[in-house]
């Protein structure tokens, strides 16, 4: 059987969801904001809810989320994607509503949005992608850096005697009475690939059942940032991001999961 | 018994050369071309298609979703024996 004949219309397994545009993304080379736009894309043409889903982006590398999502967006200020959020789903109860947030917008500037959104109990899905740092201006530490992680402004490493220590908001606002669904899952392998897929799946799911927020980390790569390959950047990942932030679900239909039971 | 054929074809002017397929892929079927695109990137290409199985892990991994995966299952004539 020569390629020819395998590469017909009728033997397509897998290709670029058309809910994203033709434009060409505006992230770096590797960088998993594009893996995680294509799978809230997939997921929404797999519930073939085009039609009712209203994202809001956020500021950050992803700011122009909204030229790549071929769906209804509405560009929020830094961090109060929440906000937006609330309003919108408040209005209109029967669209889909999803906020797509860096660690910067989501637990930096707009740490008390997130956490009084989530304490409220809006029926909102957050996507919440955590690379250690803040990409867009230029690697400088973010709340999420890890400690003994080199960026910009710490160089030789985060200090946590001077600088503090990350901020594990997903477990935060897994305590919160108001959110429904947390998981913590990543997009450094095709296996995590799949494994994120079916959380953004279940957190869209979720707001059919007006329980509450489901929020979904998504623990990214940020090469440029941290001054490494792709593929070095997502060993790095493996090996560091996920020590300090373990993927798995951490709170399931309204119950918290027990800690070493994550899938 | 059918063996199961697979191949991709990469968007040439979408790929950025991340080489995240060339990693993800089981089967050792991608390399990067010496050749880049008109942004300058090296872009993946099959170098052994026939080891191809069309497992969908450099499609899934691909950032830019440059890559789609073909797959189909190939029918042994009856002849051979």
């Amino acid at each position: 059987m020569n390629l020819e004949e395998i590469i017909r219309e009728e033997n397509i397994v897998y290709r670029r969801t058309p809910l994203l545009t033709d434009k060409a993304l505006s992230y770096c080379p590797g960088c998993g904001h594009g893996t995680t736009h294509r799978l809230i894309m997939e997921v929404i043409e797999e519930m073939g809810i085009q039609s009712d889903v209203i994202g809001i982006a956020p500021v950050g590398c992803s700011v122009l989320a909204y030229e790549f999502m071929d769906i209804d967006m509405i560009e929020a200020a830094h961090g109060r994607a929440p906000a937006v959020a609330t309003g919108i789903k408040r209005t209109w109860p029967g669209k889909y509503v999803f906020t797509y947030q860096g660690d910067g917008d989501l637990a930096a500037i707009g740490t008390s949005e997130t956490i009084h959104c989530c304490n409220r109990g809006e029926n909102i899905t957050i996507i919440f992608i955590n690379n250690g740092i803040y990409g867009m201006t230029g690697g400088q530490m973010a709340p999420t850096t890890i400690p003994g992680m080199k960026s910009s402004t710490s160089p030789f490493g985060r200090d946590t005697a001077m600088m503090g220590y990350p901020l594990k908001i997903t477990e935060l606002i897994a305590q919160l009475p108001g959110t429904y669904y947390v998981s913590r899952q990543s997009v450094h392998t095709p296996a995590s690939v799949r494994k994120a897929k079916k959380a953004i799946r279940k957190a869209f799911e979720n707001q059919k059942l007006n329980k509450g927020v489901s929020f979904v980390e998504v623990v990214s790569n940020c090469n440029s940032g941290w001054k490494m390959t792709p593929v070095q950047a997502n060993k790095w990942l493996e090996e560091n991001m996920l020590a300090y932030f373990p993927p798995g679900d951490l709170k399931v239909d309204g119950q918290l999961v027990e800690q070493g039971k994550t899938s | 018994m059918g063996k199961i054929r697979g191949a991709i074809v990469v968007d040439t002017e979408r790929c950025k050369g991340c080489e995240l397929c060339v990693e993800a892929c089981p089967t050792d079927v991608i390399r990067m071309e010496r050749k880049v695109n008109s942004k300058g990137y090296h872009y993946a290409y099959m170098e052994h298609p026939e080891s191809c199985s069309g497992c969908m892990n450099c499609g899934i991994i691909c950032p830019d979703g440059a890559i789609t995966v073909y797959r189909v299952k190939e029918e042994k004539v009856s002849e051979e024996t």
